[in-house]
C-alpha cells in the first residue's frame, strides 16, 4: 500500500479511537425517537418528516465531523510535535495532506453509508401496516432508492467541506480554521444571492465583485437535492455528474494549495 | 463498591433535585398556557435563516401549525369552558377576531420553506376554511393557500378540487365551485367523478342531496384517512340537519295543536309523540329552544353545522 493509503488508513483508526462513530448511535436514537414521537405530533408526512430529518442530521453530523476533525487532521500533529517524526518517514508533505484527508474522507464515508443504512430500517419500520392505496398518496415511496442520490451528494458536499477545513488548517490556529470552514459553508449555500446581487446594490463595482466571488467561492447550495427527492422530483443524472465532477475540481484546487502551503510551512 | 456509591450519590442528588422543582411549582405555579408567539412572521426571512435545512424547518412549522390549530380548537371547544359562541359565528370571523391568527402566518412559512408540502396545503385549507370555532373561518386565506400551492404544481388537481371545495361549502359560491371542477377535471389524472362533480354542482349546489354526493365521492375515493374523516363528519353535519328537520316538523305540529311550544323533550316522549330522547348521529341530545326552534347542541362534536343557503337563494 503506498503512503496516502497508509496515512488514510492510519486517520481512520485514529478517529474509530476518539470515538468519532458515537455519533451513530446518538442518530440511530435520534430517528427511533423521532419515528415513534411524530405520529403523536403531526397529521400525515410521517415518512417525509422522518426523511427530511434524517438526510438533515447526516448533513449537519456530517459536517461537524467534516470541521472538527478536519481542522485538527495537520495542526494536532504539529501541537503534538509528532509532525518531526512524521515527516522523518519516507514521506513527501503532500502525501502527508492528501493522505490526511484521504482518511477523513473514509471517516465521513463510513458514518454516511451507517447512517444512510439506519434511515432505510426505520423507514422500513414506518411503512409497515400502511396499505399501498395510502402509500400511493405519498409523492415518493417510503423505501426510496432515490434517497442514495441525496445521500451521496451529502457525502461530496462534506468532502469538499473537508478540504476546505483542511486548507484553513494548513496556515491557520484550529479555532479560526472552524470558524472560517462555518463562514464558507454558509456562503456556499447563499452563492445565487451573490450572483444576483449587482440587481440590489446600485454600485455596479460592487455587482461585479459579488459576481466574481459567486464564481470563486464553492458553491455548495448544488448539492442539496433533499427536498426534490423527497417528493419524488427526479434528479438528473447528468446533473449530479456536473455536480461531482466540479467537487472533485474544487477538492483537488484545495488539496493543491495545502500541499504547496504546508511544504513552505518551517517547523524549526 | 466505589462505582456503587457514586451511582447511588448521583440518583439520590437527582430526586433531590426533582423533589426541588416540585415545590418550586407548588409553591409558585407555573403559568398553565405558555404564551402562543410567533418571532418571525416573513416567510422569506425564515427560508433565508433557514438556509440548506429548508425542508426540515417547514416540518417544524407544519408541526406548530397542527399543535397550535389542535390547541386553539381544543381551547375553544365548549367542552373545555371555550367562548364558541361569541366569535363570528359560523362561516366568518370577525376581522378583531384574532383567535387563529397565526394559522396563516404558520402555513405560510411552511410552504414557502417546502413550496411542495402537500398536506400543508390540502390540511392547512381545510383548518382556515372551517367555520368558528372549529377553524378559522377565512375561506378567502384557504383559497389563497390552495392557489400559493397551484403556483408551484400548476397541475394538481387535488388542490382544484378543495378550491372547488372551500367556495362550495363556505362560501356559496356554487358557479365558481363547479369552475374549479371542471378545471381540476382538465388536469392530467384528475378523476372522471370531478366532471360530473362539476356538473351536479352547476345545476343543484346547494341541495343537501347534490352535498350528500359529493361527499359521499370523497369519502369512497380519497386515500388520506383525515380527509375521510372529515368527509365522514360532514355526512353525519348533513344527517343531523335531516334529523333536526324532521323533529322541527313534530314539534311544529304540536305547537300547532297545542298552541304553545313543548317545554322539553320529555313532555313530548310523556306524550307518546317521540319514542325518546332524539339525539343526534354522534349521540349528544338536541336541544330544544323555548321558542320551540330545533337546535344542534353546541356540546355536540358535530358543531357547528355546515351552513346551508337560504332556501330561494339565488344561485350565484
Amino acid at each position: 500500500m503506498n503512503a496516502i493509503g497508509v496515512i488514510a488508513i492510519n486517520v481512520f483508526r485514529e478517529s474509530v479511537r476518539d470515538k468519532v462513530l458515537y455519533n451513530l448511535v446518538l442518530f440511530a436514537i435520534l430517528l427511533i425517537a423521532a419515528s415513534l414521537l411524530i405520529g403523536e405530533l403531526t397529521a400525515g408526512q410521517d415518512v417525509k418528516i422522518i426523511k427530511d430529518l434524517g438526510l438533515t442530521a447526516t448533513s449537519i453530523f456530517g459536517l461537524f465531523i467534516a470541521v472538527f476533525i478536519g481542522i485538527g487532521l495537520v495542526s494536532k500533529e504539529v501541537e503534538r510535535r509528532s509532525i518531526y517524526s512524521l515527516l522523518a518517514k519516507p514521506i513527501t508533505r503532500s502525501q502527508l495532506v492528501v493522505g490526511k484527508y484521504a482518511g477523513l474522507a473514509l471517516t465521513l464515508a463510513v458514518n454516511i453509508a451507517v447512517m444512510a443504512a439506519a434511515q432505510y430500517v426505520v423507514l422500513a419500520y414506518m411503512r409497515w401496516g400502511i396499505p399501498p392505496n395510502v402509500e400511493r398518496t405519498w409523492d415518493a415511496p417510503a423505501i426510496d432508492p432515490a434517497l442514495l442520490v441525496a445521500i451521496a451528494l451529502i457525502l461530496v458536499e462534506l468532502m469538499l467541506v473537508t478540504a476546505i477545513a483542511v486548507f484553513f488548517s494548513t496556515f491557520s490556529t484550529p479555532l479560526l480554521s472552524a470558524a472560517l470552514t462555518f463562514a464558507l459553508f454558509i456562503v456556499g449555500h447563499f452563492s445565487a444571492d451573490l450572483r444576483n446581487f449587482q440587481s440590489v446594490v446600485e454600485s455596479p463595482a460592487v455587482g461585479r465583485i459579488a459576481r466574481g466571488l459567486y464564481w470563486v467561492l464553492p458553491n455548495l447550495a448544488q448539492f442539496d437535492v433533499k427536498a426534490s427527492v423527497v417528493h419524488g422530483q427526479r434528479v438528473p443524472a447528468g446533473y449530479v455528474a456536473v455536480a461531482v465532477a466540479y467537487a472533485a475540481v474544487y477538492i483537488a484546487l484545495l488539496l493543491t494549495i495545502s500541499t504547496s502551503v504546508f511544504a513552505r510551512r518551517d517547523f524549526k | 463498591m466505589r462505582t456503587a456509591i457514586t451511582i447511588v450519590v448521583a440518583l439520590v442528588l437527582l430526586a433531590g433535585a426533582a423533589r426541588l422543582q416540585a415545590v418550586r411549582e407548588r409553591w409558585y405555579p407555573p403559568a398553565l398556557e405558555e404564551e402562543t408567539a410567533m418571532y418571525l412572521e416573513s416567510a422569506a426571512a425564515v427560508r433565508r435563516i433557514s438556509g440548506p435545512y429548508a425542508p426540515l424547518v417547514a416540518d417544524l412549522y407544519w408541526i406548530r401549525a397542527i399543535q397550535y390549530y389542535g390547541g386553539t380548537k381544543r381551547r375553544l371547544s365548549p367542552a373545555q369552558g371555550g367562548d364558541a359562541t361569541s366569535g363570528a359565528g359560523p362561516g366568518a370571523a370577525s376581522p378583531t377576531d384574532d383567535r387563529y391568527a397565526l394559522l396563516y402566518p404558520m402555513l405560510d412559512i411552511t410552504t414557502t420553506l417546502d413550496p411542495r408540502f402537500n398536506i400543508a396545503y390540502r390540511f392547512g385549507a381545510i383548518f382556515l376554511a372551517e367555520a368558528y370555532p372549529n377553524g378559522a373561518g377565512r375561506p378567502d386565506l384557504a383559497v389563497q393557500l390552495l392557489q400559493k400551492g397551484l403556483r408551484d404544481r400548476p397541475d394538481k388537481w387535488e388542490y382544484m378540487e378543495d378550491i372547488a371545495f372551500v367556495h362550495y361549502w363556505y362560501e356559496h359560491d356554487y358557479l365558481a365551485a363547479s369552475q374549479w371542477f371542471e378545471k381540476g377535471a382538465e388536469a392530467p389524472g384528475a378523476p372522471w367523478w370531478l366532471r360530473s362533480m362539476a356538473a351536479t354542482t352547476r345545476a343543484r349546489g346547494g341541495d343537501r342531496a347534490a352535498s350528500r354526493l359529493t361527499w359521499e365521492t370523497i369519502r369512497q375515493t380519497t386515500e388520506i384517512p383525515f380527509l375521510r374523516q372529515d368527509a365522514e363528519q360532514k355526512l353525519l353535519q348533513l344527517r343531523a340537519l335531516d334529523e333536526i328537520d324532521a323533529l322541527q316538523q313534530v314539534v311544529d305540529q304540536v305547537k300547532a295543536r297545542t298552541g304553545a311550544a313543548p317545554e322539553d323533550w320529555a313532555s313530548l316522549v310523556r306524550a307518546r309523540v317521540l319514542r325518546g330522547i332524539p339525539v343526534d348521529p354522534r349521540g349528544t341530545p338536541y336541544e330544544l329552544a323555548p321558542d320551540g326552534r330545533v337546535r344542534l347542541s353546541s356540546s355536540s362534536r358535530l358543531y357547528p353545522l355546515l351552513v346551508e343557503p337560504p332556501s330561494g337563494t339565488e344561485r350565484r
